[in-house]
Formats: C-alpha cells, sequence, structure tokens
C-alpha cells in the first residue's frame, strides 16, 4: 500500500471550520484528490472535526459520491436515466460489460477503467449518455462503444 | 466595482450598455451541457481565432459569447447571430471557415446548418420563426442562451439586480414582499406545488435565525431544468434569493447542488464571486443595511437528499435521512432553526414578481397554477430540450406543438412527468392540462419538470420496473415500508418480465403500493408506488400480456421476445453490422437471418432496420 500524503489532508482540513457541518465538504474535496477515501484520511478527518469514526464512516458509506476503493484511472459512468433508459442504455451497459469483461462497479486488473452507472446526469436530450471522467459522449449506441473504448486507450 | 445605490447601479449599467449596446452584433455559440457535449466550446475556440486571423472583429465588431443551454439540445451545437437572428443547429468545428466566409463577412445564410422544420419539411432561417421557440413563454429562461452566466457585466446590461435595487432604495417593508408573493399564487416548482407566500409567511412568524435554502439537488432521472437555469443564469437565482432573505429577514442562505452537476457549481461559485465584488451581497449590500450571505454546498450524491428535512441534514454535514415532519422546516429546519427552502426555479421566478408585480404574474396560467413552468422534454420525442410553457397548456401542444410529435412518426404511448414520484399518463390524457393539480387527479404529478415521452417500444412493465429498481437503490433505508417493501415490488414485477407472473401478482402489487403510500416516513417512499400504479391504472393490458400470454408487444424484455427477420428484408446488411453478438448472417442482397442461441434480444437490429424487416415476437 503507497504511502498516504497527509499534508493535502491537512491542507484540506485547514480550508474549512473544524466541527461535524464541514464534514461532507472536506470528504469531497479528499475524494477529489485522491479518486477515493483512503481509511488513514479518514481517521485524521474523525480526529480534527471531533466527529466519532463510526459517524465519518456512515457518511462515507451513505453517499455515493464517496468509495472507500480506489478507481481505476478512467471512470466510465454510463447513464440509466429515465431518458437514457428508454433509448436503450441498459444496452450500453451491458456492451462496455462485455467489452471490458468486468461488471458494473468494477475496476479493470490494470486499474485502467472503472464502469459505474449513474442515475442521470442531466444530459436528457442526448440520450444515452455515457461520460467518461469529465467528458460525455451523446447518442451512444453499442457499436459506439468500441470506438469510445478505443478512443479512450489511444489517448494514453 | 462596488454599487452603493440605485443611481450607482444605473450608471454603471448605462456604462456597460455603452460599452456593448443591445444593437452589438454578437455570435452566441450554446454551452450548454448538450452543446459542450457536442464541440462548442471548440467551435468557440476556432471562430476567435478565424476572426482574428481574418481581422474582423476589429472590423464589424463582432463579438462571440458563451451562453448557457438554448434549449434545443436534440439540435447542437447551437450558433446564434444576434441581432439578425440566423441560427444554426448541429454545427461542427470544421464550419467554422465557412460561416465565418459567408455569414459573417457577407451575410449569407449556410442552407444546410439551418433548422429543418418536420412538419412542413422547409428550412427555417431565423430563431424566432422556429416553432419549437415561438410557441414557448420564455420568461424564467429569458436569459438563457443570451448572456454569458460567467459575466456579472451582461446580467445588469439585461437588467439583472435592478429589482432588488428598487426593493432596497425604497426601503420596501418586508412584509409585503411576502404578501407579493402570495398574491402572484407563486407554487414550488420542485414538486410539491406548495404556496411559496405561504411559506414564506410561516417562516417569518418563527422566531430565531432563519435561513434561506435553494435546492439544487436535482435528482430525478430525465430532468435538466435546474441543471440548466444554474449553469446558465446563475444571478436571477441569487437575485431571488437576496430578496427572499430580505423578506424573511434572513442573513444567510446555502445553495446545495447536486454532486453530478459540476458545471453548475463553478458559475454558481463565480456568480457569487461577482456579485460580491459589485456589493451586491454580503455586508451592506449595496450600500444599505441589508447582509445576506450564500454559500453552495455539493450533494454526496443521494436522491433522498432532494428531500427538504434530508437535504437540511446533509446541509449540516450529517447522513441525509428525512425525518418525520410534525414540526415544518419553517419552524426548526436546517440548524433547526425556522428554514425556507425553495427550488431553483422558484427562485428564479422571484425577482420577475417582484419586478412585474402579482397581477401580472397571475395572469398567466391557470387560476390555482400560475405562471410559467419549465421543462425539460426528452425521450422518443422529436425536438428534445429545454422548454417553457405557460401552466395549464395541453400535453399534445407540448408533445406535439413544440416537441414536433415522435421520432420517426411512431405511435404515442405515453408520457411520464414526475420522476420516480410521478407516473405515466397514456394517449387518451393528450388534452390533458399541465397544472399541479390536473396532473394529480390524473394519478401522476407535475415533479420538477421531467417530461419523458415513450412510444410503442417503450414496456410499460419495464418502465414501472425501472423506477422500482432506482428508487430501491435511493431508499435511505430509515423506515420499514421503504426499505423492505419496494424490493417486495420489484421481486414482483422481475417474476412478470420474466416470465413466471401470475394473475394474482397485480392484486399484491396494489396491496403493497397501499402500503407504501399510507406508512412511508417520506415523500420518497409514500409516493414510491405511483409509476406501478399509474402504468396498472392505464396499461393493465400490459400487465395482463406478460403474465397471461407470456408476451411483451414492445420487445423490450428479453425472457418473451424474439426477434426474427421477415420477408421484407433486403439484405442491406445493417442489422447484421449493428449486431454486437454476431448472431446475425447472410449473404449481400439476400435474407438474413438471426441465429436465435446466439441473440440477447438488445433490439439494436431492429431500431436500425429501414425495411420494418424484423418482426418482434414471442419467445418460444
Amino acid at each position: 500500500m503507497e504511502c498516504l500524503d497527509m499534508t493535502k489532508v491537512e491542507e484540506i482540513l485547514k480550508a474549512y471550520p473544524q466541527n461535524e457541518t464541514s464534514l461532507i465538504m472536506v470528504l469531497q474535496d479528499i475524494h477529489d484528490t485522491f479518486h477515493y477515501l483512503p481509511c488513514d484520511a479518514l481517521k485524521k478527518v474523525a480526529q480534527e472535526l471531533q466527529v466519532p469514526f463510526s459517524k465519518v464512516f456512515s457518511v462515507t458509506t451513505f453517499y455515493k459520491a464517496f468509495s472507500l476503493n480506489p478507481k481505476g484511472k478512467k471512470i466510465i459512468r454510463v447513464c440509466l436515466g429515465t431518458a437514457c433508459h428508454i433509448r436503450g442504455g441498459s444496452e450500453i451497459i451491458q456492451e462496455f460489460e462485455r467489452q471490458l469483461g468486468i461488471l458494473r462497479s468494477q475496476t479493470t486488473q490494470n486499474q485502467e477503467f472503472t464502469l459505474e452507472t449513474v442515475n442521470c446526469v442531466g444530459a436528457c436530450a442526448m440520450a444515452p449518455v455515457v461520460v467518461v471522467n469529465e467528458e460525455y459522449h451523446r447518442s451512444v449506441t453499442t457499436i459506439k462503444v468500441k470506438d469510445i473504448l478505443k478512443g479512450e486507450k489511444n489517448e494514453d | 466595482m462596488k454599487i452603493n445605490s440605485l443611481k450607482d447601479y444605473q450608471d454603471v449599467r448605462k456604462q456597460l450598455l455603452l460599452l456593448e449596446p443591445p444593437e452589438q452584433k454578437k455570435i452566441l455559440v450554446c454551452c450548454g451541457t448538450g452543446c459542450r457535449a457536442g464541440g462548442s466550446l471548440e467551435i468557440v475556440h476556432r471562430l476567435e481565432e478565424e476572426l482574428k486571423a481574418k481581422n474582423i472583429s476589429a472590423s464589424i465588431e463582432m463579438v462571440v459569447k458563451k451562453p448557457g443551454c438554448q434549449g434545443m439540445c436534440e439540435k447542437g451545437p447551437l450558433v446564434w447571430f444576434v441581432p439578425q437572428g440566423i441560427f444554426y443547429c448541429s454545427v461542427k468545428p470544421s464550419d467554422v471557415i465557412e460561416i465565418v466566409e459567408k455569414t459573417i463577412s457577407k451575410g449569407e445564410v449556410i442552407e444546410r446548418l439551418l433548422y429543418k422544420d418536420n412538419a412542413s419539411k422547409e428550412k427555417i432561417a431565423h430563431y424566432e420563426k422556429i416553432p419549437f421557440i415561438f410557441r414557448q413563454n420564455r420568461l424564467v429562461l429569458r436569459n438563457m442562451g443570451v448572456i454569458d452566466p460567467t459575466d456579472i457585466r451582461d446580467y445588469i446590461r439585461v437588467g439583472g439586480y435592478e429589482t432588488l435595487l428598487e426593493v432596497l432604495d425604497k426601503k420596501r417593508d418586508p412584509d409585503a414582499i411576502i404578501d407579493e408573493i402570495e398574491k402572484s399564487g407563486l407554487r414550488g416548482r420542485g414538486g410539491g406545488g406548495f404556496l411559496t407566500g405561504r411559506k414564506w409567511k410561516a417562516c417569518k412568524k418563527a422566531q430565531g435565525t432563519r435561513y434561506v435554502l435553494c435546492n439544487g439537488d436535482e435528482g430525478d432521472p430525465g430532468a435538466f431544468m435546474d441543471r440548466s437555469i444554474m449553469e446558465g443564469d446563475p444571478h436571477s437565482i441569487l437575485e431571488g434569493m437576496i430578496l427572499g432573505g430580505y423578506a424573511l429577514c434572513s442573513q444567510e442562505g446555502y445553495i446545495y447542488v447536486r454532486h453530478e452537476y459540476p458545471l453548475a457549481v463553478k458559475h454558481l461559485m463565480h456568480a457569487i464571486q461577482e456579485a460580491k465584488e459589485y456589493g451586491l451581497l454580503g455586508e451592506n449590500i449595496a450600500g444599505s443595511s441589508f447582509s445576506f450571505d450564500i454559500h453552495i454546498n455539493r450533494g454526496g450524491g443521494a436522491f433522498v437528499c432532494g428531500e427538504s428535512s434530508a437535504l437540511m441534514r446533509s446541509l449540516e454535514g450529517k447522513v441525509g435521512e428525512p425525518r418525520a415532519k410534525y414540526v415544518h422546516a419553517t419552524d426548526r429546519g436546517l440548524f433547526d432553526s425556522p428554514t425556507v427552502l425553495n427550488n431553483v426555479e422558484t427562485w428564479a421566478n422571484v425577482p420577475l414578481i417582484i419586478q412585474k408585480g402579482s397581477g401580472w404574474f397571475s395572469k398567466i396560467g391557470t387560476e390555482k397554477s400560475t405562471g410559467t413552468k419549465v421543462f425539460s422534454l426528452v425521450g422518443k420525442v422529436k425536438n428534445t430540450g429545454l422548454i417553457e410553457v405557460a401552466m395549464g397548456t395541453t400535453l399534445r401542444e407540448v408533445i406535439f406543438g413544440i416537441g414536433g410529435g415522435i421520432i420517426g412518426d411512431r405511435p404515442f404511448k405515453a408520457v411520464q412527468t414526475g420522476g420516480p414520484s410521478g407516473g405515466c399518463l397514456p394517449a387518451s390524457h393528450l388534452d390533458c392540462a399541465v397544472d399541479f393539480d390536473t396532473l394529480t387527479k390524473a394519478g401522476s404529478m407535475m415533479g420538477s419538470g421531467g417530461m419523458i415521452v415513450m412510444d410503442d417500444r417503450t414496456c410499460m412493465v419495464d418502465v414501472a420496473k425501472y423506477f422500482t429498481q432506482f428508487l430501491i437503490q435511493e431508499s435511505c433505508g430509515k423506515c420499514l415500508p421503504c426499505r423492505e417493501g419496494l424490493p417486495q415490488l420489484y421481486h414482483l414485477l422481475q417474476e412478470i418480465v420474466e416470465g413466471r407472473g401470475k394473475r394474482e401478482y397485480l392484486k399484491k402489487i396494489e396491496e403493497l403500493a397501499q402500503v407504501l403510500q399510507d406508512t412511508s416516513l417520506c415523500g420518497l417512499g409514500s409516493t414510491s408506488a405511483n409509476p406501478v400504479m399509474s402504468t396498472l391504472r392505464y396499461f393493465r393490458e400490459e400487465y395482463l400480456l406478460h403474465i397471461l400470454d407470456k408476451s411483451c408487444p414492445a420487445g423490450v424484455c428479453k425472457a418473451l421476445t424474439s426477434f426474427t427477420i421477415n420477408e421484407k428484408c433486403t439484405g442491406c446488411g445493417a442489422c447484421m453490422r449493428i449486431c454486437p453478438v454476431e448472431a446475425i448472417s447472410g449473404q449481400k442482397r439476400e435474407k438474413h437471418e438471426i441465429v436465435q442461441a446466439k441473440c440477447i434480444q438488445c433490439g439494436s437490429c431492429y431500431s436500425v432496420c429501414k425495411f420494418d424487416a424484423i418482426t418482434i415476437g414471442k419467445r418460444s
């Protein structure tokens, strides 16, 4: 396990008032920095904000924005909002599963891709939508899935 | 630059208008999320480069702007020339050189980039003449797609913050503002439809530090109105909240923005910063004794946090679990203090009402649902996008008038409103007026404004199952009916779509739905059976076909469906190319075949076939 850069956590903590109200915002910033919530960082947060560790844990597991496991370099989010669903979103996620050989919420062995579903990204007019990191792909078809993956692999 | 009085404001505005008068030639490149995905930022970049290279910006003084969503997301990226009004759709970065050479330099219209009307099949050159636009009543969306959301000067140019300055200048009685909102009949745009003025009044009566909150946790799948307003016109929300803060004698406000909307957070943060620089937010607003500050909180990705009491717990840094409502948030809300929580669109309505008066507002819409409503029109409709219509407009006008009808002119089957708390209405309800009470009576609800159009290729049992699954994932787990009832409901629906359904299941579903409605703690649970109940009410036949005939007429439920190729096949090979599992074989120009053992019933071949050569049948 790689060593955690605690100074980053401390910097984040400094930016907020040291109480429970800041908890979610602090966790969000830590998540943005490390792409997941490392256990040591959570312990530090609990200590500094004077919130029981169990409560920190309960918040991290309640909200979908937080992950306790490291994620792949690229996060593929397949939208399964209503508009995407009726325009074939579930076929798109299945095609990604087939192509990547993993199931939803899993990460490929080479830590390249994490496959996730999301309940609507608010881009319904372009359904079905796939978001890779911050990039939106509109009107995705099962054929386009291969192209998206090819494009992402070529970027490296 | 601080604005210290109404006079200051008027001077600043005059100066800004001199710098960029209304007749200023502008190229408005839509930078809403949809158009960004289509490459609109690249278009802006290339336009600027090209104009610079040709030294055009100096000679014709053309300004390129990056406004928020212009609404016609389906046809994006959109480019709009004002004041000429020429409007281009589906523009690609590679079109830029031609646009600069023809339209900008010579004023010529490029035919191929114009909007093609579905009904008349004619090309329409001007923005205002497109039915999708002129059939709307854009009040809340008045600035959308026109002003640059990251530039407060644009908002001031169109008269933004003037209402606030006038209120402060005249030292208007805060209670009179609440009265005005109440008289206007404005009802909460987040879904519940509670009278905004009455909510404010109740909060004003309570003692203690008052908080003003904006609910930007737009979680309904199929809805993006709030996202677009936060991204495209953030100052109108701020102005509404500051006016609300003034009326309620509050000093602090929060905007709770959904985790999935990073651009909305960015634009709101920027708007707050700018408003503070101009002295329109913070200590002693515009030189008055009134101080008000607004904070932004990002959500954690939990649908239930759109529920008022859960949202407040989340703002406090806690797990977003709702609580029982015997004590109202207006008495004890955020930090147990009196709190007013309104939706993004509601706040954006406030400056308009104060500016133009309750009399003006209440004349729009119907008697009990005044004003307009913004909808995201999506699904199997031709013109998907963001629209605004007066309350009381019929579903037919929205879907066929503005939306242009169903994709591929297939039969209309249903329209879903109200998100996971709403329901599906069939064709017989197309002439139903869109307002709070009529939709509720029909078994659906207004909700926040997602409107999802469905055609004959949508299975209503599958839709009901979809929403139930969504709600299982999003249930917070606090109360038993919702936590345990929804999985049971899902199980019954799953049995039906997999061909193991029994007739008595329908009765069980209805009983379960009643329990959920009667005993759940919060709105999420108590309305969670609505999608199932409304589809059962209007599409019972379809449920029975699944159960008794073991067939899915829409060809969606995989266990009940098979696809075969019929005699109409021309052997074009389109289906063969799209099939993800290579289950289709055949020689060119000869009838193709589907190998049933390989077929995964994804329906791709059906969607791609232009000759009606794929038949949906029962699974043997």
